[in-house]
């Protein structure tokens, strides 16, 4: 039986985007995220925490057009570690980010009280 | 072929109100208005009812509120959520429940109001500390990636997604019931108002109140009632993911698993149904179940769909309710998916129904893509 946890895995990656870093897990070679106390597929507890080089690919977008409000983009971020995030791409125009355009990670304060969390820019060339 | 095809059939079904119902309609109200005229449809009574399955996103224990409701203790009840193709999971359920001994006529029920009481309220989401910072619109946001991708990798065109509600308006237009019978065109989809690129509001299933309710039993007791039996040949279900970030491929749903294990259960082919009725919450879900389900190549659905082939009088007769693009959309639309596939045996369809209908096929997704459930019907030729 695995030890109690004395951190959820929340934490621990909140505490990674406090320092700046997007944190991963690897587990048999395999790296994977949302971060997790068993990994998917084989439920092994036996899990590396990681820090992504930030670097990555839009896999998929859309720009949202809420009522009364300024359109903005959501995407789907392929990270080059082999893992897939939510995320937004900032510093374009929404309906300008396109699928296979390189991004790189920033930490961004959270709204009021809540963590910073990351969202990405363009990395032409990367 | 599965030893349990054809151990149960549909024989009757009922919508309950549609649309935008009566003000202050729970949606355990439209659950026993559903089941009432269900049984009605039939000709069986309540004290027939030996088993209850029901699923809806406004009541957590949705079996308990139904019964106390119904004034029933059923030997078999399951409340199964894996959001709009939880019916279709039911139906499988039962037949195991059939095959067992443990009950003989199954109820299985929805109710909505989330018209009335709108959607956020309907169907709160779960906080997600991944997903929440980037403020998605769930779940039309979902379902715009997936399209995005599918145009992405294999040049889909807006106006052959667009054609997918231009085909179910028109078949829409046929049904007495139908929220939605403006003429539409694939302009008229394209310049409609934007809601997640690449999705116009036309893009996305109508949010309407509404539910209904469906009879299963047992071949032996289906033979003398009011309706043909609609016999349950072949049932698959797949979860692939629940949050869209976590579906392994946008572009593939997990109906590449449940339809084969449907088809093999069932003992026929894509090619021997008559009328699909695929649940489309968003246009691009009858592109990718189309493609999954193996009606033509991954890729190639948007090209599929064009000139009007899933519309009436094209090739291929697909969502002839008008869908929950054009019809009805209480927010777990799958049980009028059924009621629509299982009709279309029964021959009650009036103007929309096909001639020579032997076999359909009634596909339940829920979630973002998340959940995929297939069932096959058909009559007693095909057992």
């Amino acid at each position: 039986m695995s030890e109690p946890a004395e951190k959820s895995p929340l934490a621990i990656f909140r505490e990674h985007c406090d320092r700046g870093d997007l944190a991963y897990q690897v587990s048999g070679g395999k790296a994977f995220f949302y971060p997790r106390l068993t990994a998917p597929g084989t439920g092994s507890t036996d899990i590396d925490w990681k820090v992504s080089e930030g670097l990555g690919t839009v896999y998929s977008t859309t720009t949202l057009f809420p009522r009364g409000a300024d359109p903005y983009d959501v995407s789907l971020i392929d990270l080059d570690e082999g893992f897939r995030m939510m995320s937004r791409v900032e510093d374009i125009d929404p309906l300008e980010v396109k699928i296979g355009m390189r991004v790189k990670v920033r930490m961004i304060p959270g709204r009021d009280d809540e963590a910073p969390y990351p969202v990405f820019d363009l990395a032409e060339g990367a | 072929m599965s030893k349990i095809r054809g151990n149960a059939a549909i024989v009757g079904t009922a919508e309950s109100d549609l649309g935008a119902v009566a003000p202050d309609m729970s949606p355990i109200d439209l659950m026993a208005q559903g089941t009432v005229r269900a049984l009605d449809d039939c000709g069986l009574s309540l004290k027939d009812v030996d088993g209850i399955m029901v699923a809806a996103s406004q009541s957590r224990m949705a079996a308990l509120s139904l019964c106390e409701y119904l004034g029933v203790n059923p030997k078999v009840f399951d409340s199964t959520q894996v959001g709009g193709s939880s019916f279709m999971a039911h139906l499988t359920h039962a037949q195991a429940a059939i095959e067992a001994g443990l009950c003989e006529t199954v109820l299985v029920a929805y109710g909505s109001t989330q018209r009335t009481v709108g959607r956020a309220t309907a169907s709160s989401r779960e906080p997600n500390p991944y997903e929440d910072p980037y403020n998605p619109m769930m779940p039309p946001s979902a379902y715009a990636m997936a399209a995005a991708r599918h145009m992405h990798e294999f040049g889909t065109t807006r106006e052959q997604i667009a054609e997918v509600a231009v085909a179910a308006r028109k078949w829409a237009q046929l049904n007495p019931k139908s929220f939605m019978t403006d003429d539409l065109s694939v302009e008229d989809v394209l310049g409609a108002r934007m809601v997640s690129h690449p999705f116009t509001v036309r893009d996305c299933c109508l949010v309407t109140d509404g539910g209904g309710a469906i009879v299963l039993t047992t071949p032996e007791r289906a033979k003398d009632l009011k309706q043909k039996p609609a016999y349950i040949l072949g049932t698959g279900e797949a979860i692939t993911h629940a949050m869209i970030s976590q579906m392994p491929d946008l572009t593939t749903t997990g109906t590449a698993i449940s339809g084969p294990i449907a088809f093999e259960r069932a003992g026929v082919k894509p090619a021997d149904i008559d009328v699909l009725a695929l649940y489309d919450a968003f246009t691009i879900n009858v592109i990718l179940f189309l493609e999954d389900l193996g009606y033509c190549q991954k890729g190639e659905g948007g090209a599929f769909v064009e000139g009007g082939r899933i519309a009436p009088g094209g090739e291929l007769a697909v969502n002839t309710s008008g869908g929950g693009l054009s019809y009805c959309h209480p927010g777990m639309y799958g049980l009028l998916v059924l009621i629509e596939a299982a009709r279309q045996i029964q021959g009650v369809c009036g103007d929309r129904q096909q001639d020579g209908v032997n076999l359909t096929l009634a596909h339940g997704n829920g979630g973002v893509l998340s959940s995929q459930c297939t069932v096959i019907l058909g009559n007693e030729d095909t057992l």
